[in-house]
């Protein structure tokens, strides 16, 4: 039992860690521009996710769902997806231009302070609006459960990743391949100086906020598939984790964001399989509710042993202050 | 100073508000307020009466009006039945702060003001440290019959002094020593904890933690001890921050804060002994309204004497360049070391506090809303300066309480405001000033003698 146990294990961390990875990335990204943290970026996960529900809503009651649908569920799915991912990047846009532009000059706790204050307005109008209930996400794909010798694998999960690793995929073709990108990685590589050769900064910054929050939408929506409950607090819990994976993986560092978010992911859902085998091989009676508590106890370890992070390189913080 | 009296502009009225208030000391506002509070006490109840309003204001009449405010957007949002006689509430609500705050205030502090001074000007001769005890004296009995008007004011004006002293230990470390900290609550959670299980372990019987071994008749002399029990145990905590952050500053000191926050809260949250997820209940009630207020002075007392002493003006250096600061024989572990056990000791207190006062804990407590609340005092008051966090914490819980009655609506207009102070002011409303109680407590000349 104890591989497959292992191994089904191994399979939910998979996905749980692509939530992470998928919203690391708006931090990560943010951060290699504008060298602040974007605390907002956790309730901006929360909005897309509840935009996607509003468009899949919307989708379902236009093309129908089951049998007698006009369309198949994965296309309302993909639609859903690129309706959202755009909502929710306008989103971030607008966030970025109230919330980070006026303080561009200022001391990055400033910046700091606004970010939590505007997710704190997010979460309000959410419960305002919404009336705090809590929403069922649609079921857009039927699941199916594939045993492969004793794990059990849904085709939600396998899409989930796919997904998430695809979307990286795409960031890493876009930020290395194309014009914006080259202007983006040599706006995190200097820019003081960047801007005075003639790339727009504003620009930049807007569309790093908003291809961030688009990945945080797509996050948001593969979380409603696989956990189909959303609450307007959803963003606080996942976001500020994710917030700790992008620092893991190293501050700007897209490759190390995504490996840390995985990491994150493994090192949480992994604890509990890890305590149960220690308490059988030692016959202690060690609860596996102190999942939190391990995990940030290795990310501790981990950040007082490599201070710069995973992937991260040495360098000062007083570049911005 | 000469100013043109003639024009009516703004500024000319600002300033003559300026040299009316001038000649005034700090003594002569403290009589105000107690004119202010005597009269309410004496009268408050039967204006109230007479003008109409429900009940006495509990709070200058902000709430009145707060909440005619909130009763009007319930009819907007939620077809709630508005009641038109209620709008009466905010000009009564007005004429009952201006009769028993706004005019014995003014006319009181202004024309005590030759004896005020005069009075502040011998205690300034005989020593400062009986002026200040006098002052703090005047205050606390100020603060006191404010107080026994009725329960409410009482806890909010608890919950505010824990808050200021919550406030100005964090500012120790994010303002004076210029890291971001995300491991206060996680502090004031060990405190609270700590100094519970010395106060319900020792002398309540208690579910959680058994039967008490000693009896309860003179145990609320130990208090301070438990208190103190908590603040040592958060800054022996505090070496888990401190020590990473010898190698580490910035966003990742941020993060192993963080990670420290959630692994303190997961702890309390796991440990059965301790209560788990439900906490400890039960605290006996022993922070009253005088503990509170003499710990918090202490507080405020001993951080202002830390941040201006040599050791503060080391951190400052330490903030604004280490490699400097190592150059110039500031001994920079030390000194990060001994800011984060400080700062941590003052958060921990503060948490046995609230523990005393709420009479109840729970890891829920002290989580990143927690968090948000505290940076938000912080950074709304002011960075590096004493006065700002007193200022940040008492406005922000002010404004909390006066907001109350928009229920959720609150938590968007308060952060608003928060974004229009980082917006206009990033630094916070009072920040890098000094705290010299010497100058707050001098008599004033009067503005023809000092020409």
């Amino acid at each position: 039992m104890s591989f497959n146990f292992l191994m089904q294990n191994l399979v939910n961390a998979l996905q749980w860690g692509s939530f992470y990875a998928l919203i690391a990335l708006g931090y990560s990204m943010v951060y290699s521009i504008l060298m602040l943290f974007n605390f907002a970026h956790g309730d901006i996960f929360m909005v897309g996710a509840y935009i996607g529900l509003f468009v899949a809503t919307g989708l379902i009651a236009l093309f129908g769902i089951g049998a007698g649908a006009m369309l198949p569920g994965w296309m309302i799915l993909v639609m859903t997806i690129l309706a959202s991912v755009m909502l929710t990047a306008l989103v971030g846009v607008i966030v970025e231009r109230v919330g980070y532009r006026p303080l561009r000059n200022a001391p990055r706790a400033s910046a700091a302070i606004t970010g939590l204050m505007i997710g704190i307005i997010l979460e309000t109008s959410n419960i305002l609006f919404l009336g705090g209930q809590r929403l069922k996400f649609p079921q857009l794909i039927q699941s199916h459960t594939y045993n492969i010798g004793g794990i059990y694998i849904t085709n939600k999960k396998i899409m989930i990743v796919m997904v998430s690793l695809m979307l990286m995929f795409a960031l890493h073709q876009f930020v290395t391949r194309s014009k914006w990108g080259m202007a983006m990685r040599a706006m995190a590589y200097d820019f003081v100086v960047v801007p005075l050769v003639g790339v727009p900064l504003n620009t930049i910054a807007a569309m790093t906020f908003a291809i961030g929050s688009g990945l945080a939408a797509a996050a948001g929506i593969l979380f409603g598939l696989a956990y189909p409950v959303l609450d307007p607090y959803m963003g606080v819990s996942l976001g500020w984790k994710a917030f700790v994976a992008a620092i893991l993986g190293g501050r700007g560092s897209i490759m190390g964001a995504c490996i840390a978010g995985f990491m994150l992911g493994f090192i949480e859902i992994m604890t509990v399989p890890a305590i149960q085998i220690v308490n059988r091989l030692f016959e202690l009676n060690i609860g596996s509710n102190l999942r939190d508590l391990i995990a940030y106890s290795i990310v501790l370890l981990i950040l007082i042993f490599r201070p710069h992070g995973l992937f991260g390189e040495v360098y000062s913080a007083k570049l911005r202050l | 100073m000469v100013t043109s009296n003639n024009h009516l502009t703004s500024q000319g009225g600002q300033s003559r508000l300026k040299t009316f208030l001038a000649p005034i000391p700090a003594l002569g506002f403290l009589l105000g307020m107690l004119a202010c509070v005597l009269i309410e006490k004496l009268v408050g109840n039967g204006l109230a009466d007479l003008l109409g309003l429900p009940k006495m204001p509990i709070l200058f009449g902000i709430v009145t009006i707060t909440k005619v405010i909130a009763g009007g957007i319930q009819t907007v949002l939620r077809d709630a039945v508005f009641d038109p006689a209620s709008l009466m509430y905010i000009p009564t609500a007005l004429i009952y702060f201006t009769v028993v705050y706004l005019l014995p205030m003014t006319l009181v502090a202004r024309y005590s003001a030759g004896v005020a001074n005069q009075i502040a000007d011998k205690l300034q001769q005989s020593s400062i440290l009986l002026s200040a005890v006098i002052h703090l004296a005047v205050l606390y009995l100020v603060l006191h019959l404010w107080c026994t008007m009725s329960d409410y004011r009482l806890i909010t004006l608890k919950l505010m002094l824990v808050a200021v002293l919550f406030t100005l230990s964090l500012n120790i470390i994010n303002g004076y020593m210029g890291e971001f900290s995300c491991s206060h609550p996680g502090f004031m959670a060990i405190g609270a904890y700590m100094s519970s299980v010395f106060t319900v372990g020792l002398f309540v019987d208690d579910k959680v933690l058994g039967a008490a071994p000693f009896a309860f008749s003179m145990a609320y002399i130990t208090f301070p001890a438990a208190l103190l029990f908590g603040g040592i145990m958060a800054a022996l905590c505090a070496l888990i921050v401190a020590i990473p952050s010898f190698k580490t500053r910035g966003d990742y000191l941020a993060i192993i804060s963080l990670a420290f926050l959630f692994i303190v809260k997961s702890f309390f949250e796991n440990v059965q002994a301790l209560g788990g997820a439900r906490g400890i209940a039960g605290q006996p009630d022993w922070a009253s309204l005088p503990v509170i207020f003499v710990t918090v002075v202490l507080g405020i007392w001993a951080i202002n004497n830390f941040v201006t002493s040599t050791m503060g003006k080391a951190l400052n250096a330490v903030r604004d360049d280490e490699s400097a600061a190592e150059a110039m024989t500031v001994n920079t572990r030390k000194t990060k070391m001994i800011a984060f056990m400080f700062g941590a000791f003052w958060a921990g207190l503060a948490g046995g506090l609230l523990a005393h006062v709420l009479r109840y804990v729970n890891p829920a407590m002290f989580g990143i809303q927690k968090l948000a609340e505290v940076l938000a005092m912080v950074y709304f008051g002011g960075l590096n300066s004493v006065v700002g966090s007193i200022v940040g914490a008492v406005s922000i819980s002010i404004l909390g309480e006066a907001l109350r009655p928009l229920e959720i609506l609150k938590w968007i207009v308060i952060p608003l405001l928060l974004i229009l102070v980082m917006i206009y002011r990033p630094t916070g409303l009072i920040a890098f000033r000094e705290f010299d109680v010497r100058k707050i407590l001098q008599p004033k000349q009067p503005q023809g003698e000092e020409n």
